[in-house]
């Protein structure tokens, strides 16, 4: 029993990592239509940049701050890139992303890197669990909170979602929709630099994490069909979960191969149902 | 009378193809004037180019003051409520230009539907969004793209009710772009008309009714009577 607090724990916390890349996946094709597939970078910069800035003798929290930042801005790049050449979105990211690992290990070698998160370990009725995981969790769910009071209660957010609904529309009343495109890639390069400074102290960052992040954070958002940043809250803890519990129980680290059948299990069922609406509608 | 909108030689290609060749057009301020033409005539090309959707090969448009556009179509932002599409369409104003109360004492047919998923509505009500939505910009001149296709006619009548009360009431510039031309020719006082790209036809809107080669073309054979 206390192994299982201990996995469902554990799963949650890597699981919000998962759900924060994937919101930014999601974040980021709702209102551009494309899928970036240089969104586990944006978790890699920020985790390695976090190691330097720590090392350099900066705060914990003002460290992380100004990593997540500097994933903004990096999101803000590749959206300038991506969104640049209409029909080329899909291999640009992934251009980016592979341009990327040259940048990170010129940067900061090729070894893994780690830095120390919240001490401490918690003992809930036989599990001990490592207080930085509840931390994860506490910093994502109210992101995700503040993520749905933004685009649920504010006119910017309205208006984001106003492009992933018709951006033809948007145009005609106004609506920057290349801004907003841009915004939308500043929000997914925060989401995934705040996964990587999240997760990096529980799990080694390398330059090439990003694959794991991507296929994680990617089986996390295709459960809301890409669009439902709370779907992909809900996909990703599931996903963390049933990774470490397989990972506990099964003894052995399948963390792809889980959340790849996950992901080829949701988008077959999504192609059947739409298959099937097809055919009815004939 | 001052002129809101002025269209002189506008030349707009996509590609190789010419949608709209030298095409010569004003609205004057408070007026509402017609323009018909068949599918593929360049119509929303031209209202694209008043919006600056689309740019000009050759000639000039000329907009002066605040121009909002109803798209073909509707196009109301589906996933979005009635009352998020009414606030984006005063998206230019500034957080607060976004007060729909107006909009409502005008149209209180979308009181009881606010909290609605646009996408839900029907095409009568989301035309009336439509409507809404470009109101909120305070346009001195409204273009309204097709107002009646593919809404029962009781619908419409509702709707030209609105457009001509905003006429009339507030001195709105309309330009009214139909392909039901015995509609458009019917509340309008001048007319266009654009066949091909090309403006073919203009001037009084109850003369161009009596138009022997307007009642062929786009009246069923049938002179207006007037």
């Amino acid at each position: 029993m206390s192994d299982l607090i201990a996995y469902v724990v554990t799963g949650l916390g890597l699981g919000a990592g998962y759900a924060l890349v994937g919101s930014g996946l999601v974040a980021i094709y709702r209102v551009t239509g494309v899928v970036n597939f240089a969104q586990g970078a944006f978790a890699v910069v920020a985790a390695m940049l976090t190691s330097t800035l720590l090392a350099a003798g900066l705060p914990h929290v003002l460290s992380e701050t100004l990593a997540v930042v500097v994933a903004a801005g990096a999101g803000v790049l590749v959206g300038l890139i991506a969104t640049g050449e209409p029909g080329a979105a899909l291999i640009v990211t992934l251009g980016v992303g592979v341009f990327a690992y040259a940048v990170e290990i010129v940067l900061w070698g090729d070894q893994p890197r780690s830095f120390g998160g919240l001490p401490g370990v918690l003992t809930v009725g036989d599990a001990r669990i490592q207080a930085h995981y509840l931390l994860i969790l506490a910093v994502t769910v109210p992101v995700f909170a503040g993520l749905a009071l933004f685009f649920g209660r504010t006119d910017l957010g309205k208006a984001l979602t106003a492009c992933a609904s018709n951006r033809y529309a948007a145009r005609v009343v106004g609506i920057n929709v290349r801004r907003m495109g841009l915004l939308a890639f500043a929000l997914g390069g925060a989401l995934g630099g705040l996964a990587g400074v999240l997760t990096t102290p529980v799990q080694q960052v390398t330059f090439d994490s990003d694959v794991t992040l991507i296929v994680n954070g990617f089986a996390a958002a295709v459960l809301g069909g890409l669009t439902r940043p709370g779907v992909a809250l809900a996909g990703g803890l599931l996903l963390g979960v049933a990774q470490t519990l397989i990972a506990g129980f099964g003894g052995g680290a399948y963390q792809l191969e889980v959340a790849l059948l996950l992901m080829l299990t949701v988008m077959v069922i999504q192609a059947t149902r739409a298959g099937s609406l097809v055919g009815a509608t004939r | 009378m001052t002129a809101v909108v002025r269209v002189e030689g506008l030349v707009v290609r996509y590609g190789g193809a010419t949608a709209l060749d030298g095409v010569d057009l004003t609205v004057e301020a408070g007026e509402m004037v017609a323009l018909i033409g068949a599918n593929g005539a360049g119509k929303s090309t031209l209202v694209k180019a008043l919006s600056g959707l689309v740019g000009a090969e050759a000639g000039q448009v000329d907009v002066r003051g605040r121009l909002a556009q109803v798209p073909e179509g509707r196009e109301v932002f589906a996933d979005l409520s009635v009352d998020d599409n009414l606030r984006l369409g005063g998206w230019r104003n500034g957080r607060r230009g976004r007060d729909t109360a107006g909009i409502y004492e005008l149209m209180p047919e979308l009181t009881p539907l606010r909290r609605r998923p646009a996408g839900t509505l029907s095409g009568g009500q989301q035309q009336m969004v439509a409507i809404g939505r470009a109101l909120m910009a305070r346009p001195d001149v409204l273009v309204v793209d097709e107002l009646s296709l593919g809404l029962a006619p009781l619908v419409v009548r509702t709707l030209v009710g609105h457009l001509t009360a905003l006429h009339r009431e507030r001195g709105l510039a309309v330009l009214l772009i139909e392909q039901n031309a015995r509609l458009a020719l019917s509340l309008c006082e001048r007319a266009y008309v654009l066949e091909t790209g090309r403006i073919v036809l203009s001037g009084d809107a109850a003369a161009l009714a009596r138009d022997p080669r307007v009642a062929a073309a786009y009246l069923g054979g049938h002179v207006a009577a007037g």
